[in-house]
């Protein structure tokens, strides 16, 4: 499955993060970094991150 | 075809109703919602959105496709559910008969007594926000009755937007209730390095309001001038319509750990409405009204009731979300997460109150919540420090 987020919209509070750690992460700066691409086995996961997220920068597209 | 009547069309009702189709539920769902507009969501309501121009279009919350065929009724609200028949009547004097229900109507604005003013206003809605935001320019003055959350948030937009702000609370310092008086008083130092004044300790007695403006009379003798003011002094669960069904409603429905209003089969409640214990704390049932904790009760609610509707057990594992809430306010961003009002004592754990810091709020030799003001790449530790403390420390 393919993700988009964002960027613009993100506000890094993380919450993405403890939803679905294999997908998002914050980097050093405590920016986001995230795979584009996931297993269809994290969707679950996945979808957790999309409904978590404040601003609604998560999406699924593909 | 079975079905499940949902009351409130906001966040938690738009999350209980995805969760009820994710989790397979295949009778028919009705969402009935109050307001006219689809479901939205609030934070930026004190903020950006209050900055910029309020539009249903910035806020309406993305709904996933399967929502679709939910059979959503706006404008119209709960007038009375008789949870022992499994019938609701609404509004517009109609009946429905359902299997389940889900309480998701939330809070509305406490307001000033009628008999002192009728000419605040109030910021729950996004047609709040719309009738405000026209009031407010440079160099209007605002006041905000109250110094919780959402008094700051507008303080410090309205500050922004060039307004002189004029805030008055009874409380010792902003946001005591939540952050304590350390944390309070450092946020209302940001505010006044921007020219927010604030009126503690005080209330307001008497409101005369005429085509300038309105003077607001405080309990130890002073006014303070305004040509526009709110009222932000917390909110009330809308739980009228559940009345003369035996439930506790003393401070929104009393809901046992798996979201069950009263312990009933078939009836539960999510988000700000619902007061449930949280045995990541302790056994005592209380009301969160943060965000997050919407969607998070909305889970386990559907999950309780497609059981109870299918006859099979529920869920086992108790249901212990750690609570989060942030906030904006000026180029402050906080985090907060667990539940820091259940904190004893707070301690700086890193950084420094005039920049960025980390503040644990510890009962007893538990860490019950963190304050983060900036700071955001020692979230993920300090939480999971919260989480390790409450499963390792005894309360």
């Amino acid at each position: 499955m393919i993700i988009s987020v964002d960027l613009d919209v993100c506000q890094n509070y993380g919450q993405c993060v403890f939803a679905a750690p294999e997908v998002f992460d914050l980097d050093d700066n405590a920016e986001l970094v995230y795979q584009a691409e996931a297993p269809d086995s994290s969707r679950g996961e996945i979808e957790a991150a999309v409904t978590a997220c404040p601003v609604q920068a998560i999406r699924i597209v593909g | 075809m079975s079905r499940i009547v949902i009351v409130g069309g906001s966040l938690g009702g738009l999350r209980a109703a995805e969760a009820l189709l994710a989790k397979g539920w295949e009778g028919g769902i009705v969402v009935i919602s109050a307001e006219r507009h689809p479901p939205y969501t609030r934070p930026p309501l004190s903020k950006g959105l209050l900055a910029a121009a309020p539009d249903i279009a910035a806020v309406e919350l993305r709904r996933r496709p399967e929502t679709d065929a939910v059979d959503w009724r706006f404008g119209v609200s709960a007038v009375h559910a008789d949870l022992e028949a499994r019938r609701l009547t609404l509004s517009d004097r109609s009946v429905i008969a359902y299997d389940g229900i889900v309480a998701a109507t939330g809070v509305r604005p406490r307001r000033l007594p009628e008999r002192v003013t009728r000419n605040g206003f109030t910021v729950r809605t996004l047609d709040d926000c719309t009738a405000l935001r026209p009031s407010l320019s440079q160099g209007t003055r605002l006041a905000i009755v109250g110094a919780g959350f959402i008094g700051c948030e507008i303080a410090a937009t309205a500050s922004a937007l060039g307004c002189g702000v004029d805030v008055i609370a009874l409380d010792r310092a902003p946001m005591v209730m939540p952050l304590g008086e350390v944390v309070g008083a450092a946020v209302q130092r940001r505010h006044e390095a921007r020219g927010v004044k604030f009126h503690l300790g005080r209330s307001v007695r008497t409101v005369d309001s005429s085509a300038s403006g309105h003077i607001l009379s405080l309990d130890d003798g002073s006014r303070v001038e305004c040509d526009v003011f709110v009222e932000a002094i917390g909110s009330q669960p809308c739980v009228e319509w559940l009345e003369g069904n035996g439930l506790d409603l003393t401070d929104g429905v009393e809901c046992d750990n798996s979201m069950r209003m009263g312990g009933r089969s078939g009836a539960v409640a999510v988000g700000d409405v619902a007061r449930f214990p949280n045995p990541l704390f302790d056994d005592v049932p209380r009301r969160v009204e943060h965000w997050q904790m919407a969607t998070e009760t909305a889970a386990r609610a559907a999950a309780t009731l497609l059981a109870d509707l299918s006859g099979t057990p529920a869920e086992t594992k108790p249901f212990r979300p750690l609570p989060w809430f942030w906030s904006d306010q000026f180029e402050t961003k906080l985090q907060s997460f667990g539940s820091p009002a259940l904190g004893e004592r707070a301690e700086v754990l890193e950084g420094d109150l005039a920049g960025e810091a980390a503040i644990g709020y510890h009962r007893g030799k538990q860490l019950v919540g963190v304050v983060l003001l900036g700071m955001p790449k020692a979230a993920p530790r300090l939480r999971r420090e919260i989480l390790d403390s409450l499963s390792l420390e005894p309360a």
